[in-house]
């Protein structure tokens, strides 16, 4: 029976704004402390879930942390569930960077600030690259993906270097059409061979 | 009208950004370039920022594109419209559709689309490290410093996978290039 009350809304919303204030970086860092919390402390999901969850929030589109509290929030209490949830994880990082905001250009006109910031430009760059290998080690390696994560890398690069107006969901649209295709294809030609 | 071009603009990060985390900063370097909303610099400090501070990162930057564009009212449009995309597609497949994991089509859209993301991904996180080592605009002409502190980042980072468990965490590697920053600019100085 699942628990309407507002005292549980509330509950909901603080635990999200805890997990939503303590996990830095976003992305796969927020899973596993999403897991601890919701599925091993408040028993609100089971592990199975929690797998499910990570599944789909890798196949949907939007932040990683938003997809979560998003189901765990709608499996406790339905849409209500969801959207204090949601509000939860968000409202932190919403204050704490329009406050920063406001200060942040003065902020960076501190000469030894600009100093640590341009030391900072040279690691963000290999924590881009890093994420990329990262996601690649659990990527299923057959051979039209590897093909497809090439050509996508090359194109990328060449949209950079030049500028060329392309955005990179023409990219990421045309990579699925080409999949879809290659699907479809491939099951045509075993229906003739079943039918043959 | 900025309000929309708020809404416009975080509405596509949010729908077409998969993965979460790095995976979204392509796509969102794509639009706030093409708004002009922020320059490459910027954008770059911004990214270090967002990683060093809770939250996700593109709520974050979500946050405060919209926040020294438009204000609070700015803020609060481009953090809604961020999120609002994955807000209702979760809620639609936890309602509806549970099994549409498990259809062959949606498989084989998502097998395509997960290859290009990391092809994105990595291209440009290599293209970043490159416009910082290398005027591109001026003929490729290096920049000794960058070149250098890059190299010896990278070395700490991957190496310190070797010497401990998951190596370092990317705030740990943020700090550490701040000092380094900090350092070099003094010494610039003297």
């Amino acid at each position: 029976m699942k628990d309407r009350s507002l005292k549980k809304s509330l509950e909901l919303f603080i635990t999200f704004a805890k997990i939503g204030l303590f996990t830095f970086g976003g992305g796969y860092a927020m899973i596993s402390i999403i897991d601890r919390i919701c599925a091993e402390e408040k028993r609100w999901i089971t592990h199975e879930e929690m797998m499910d969850i990570t599944v789909m929030a890798e196949s949907t589109p939007g932040p990683v942390a938003i997809n979560c509290s998003t189901f765990v929030g709608y499996r406790q209490q339905g849409l209500r569930g969801a959207l204090f949830a949601t509000f939860g994880m968000i409202l932190p990082s919403f204050v704490i960077i329009f406050l920063l905001s406001c200060v942040f250009d003065s902020f960076l006109s501190i000469p030894w600030v600009k100093n640590a910031f341009t030391g900072i430009k040279a690691a963000v760059g290999i924590l881009i690259v890093d994420a990329g290998i990262k996601l690649f080690k659990q990527m299923e390696k057959k051979p039209l993906q590897i093909i497809l994560l090439i050509t996508s890398l090359i194109a990328m690069l060449v949209i950079n270097i030049f500028s060329l107006n392309i955005s990179s969901v023409t990219l990421m649209l045309s990579a699925a059409f080409v999949s879809l295709c290659f699907y479809a294809l491939k099951r045509v030609i075993k229906g003739k061979e079943r039918s043959s | 009208m900025i309000y929309l071009e708020l809404l416009i603009g975080f509405l596509e990060v949010g729908l077409f950004s998969f993965g979460g985390g790095y995976a979204s900063i392509p796509l969102i370097r794509d639009v706030i370039l093409r708004y002009g909303w922020m320059d490459e610099e910027m954008l770059t400090y911004m990214v270090a920022v967002s990683e060093s501070t809770p939250g996700p990162i593109m709520v974050n930057l979500a946050t405060y594109v919209g926040s020294t564009r438009a204000g609070l009212v700015g803020a609060f449009i481009a953090t809604t419209a961020v999120v609002t995309p994955a807000f209702i597609i979760v809620i639609l497949l936890t309602a509806l559709f549970t099994k549409a994991a498990g259809n062959p089509y949606f498989k084989a859209i998502l097998g395509g689309l997960i290859p290009c993301i990391i092809g994105i991904i990595t291209a440009t996180g290599i293209y970043t490290i490159v416009a910082q080592c290398f005027a591109i605009d001026d003929g490729m002409r290096p920049d000794i410093k960058m070149i250098g502190l890059s190299a010896v980042l990278a070395l700490i980072y991957f190496a310190s996978r070797k010497v401990k468990k998951g190596g370092i965490s990317p705030i740990t590697l943020i700090i550490i290039s701040a000092v380094f920053g900090v350092l070099i600019g003094n010494f610039h100085n003297l």
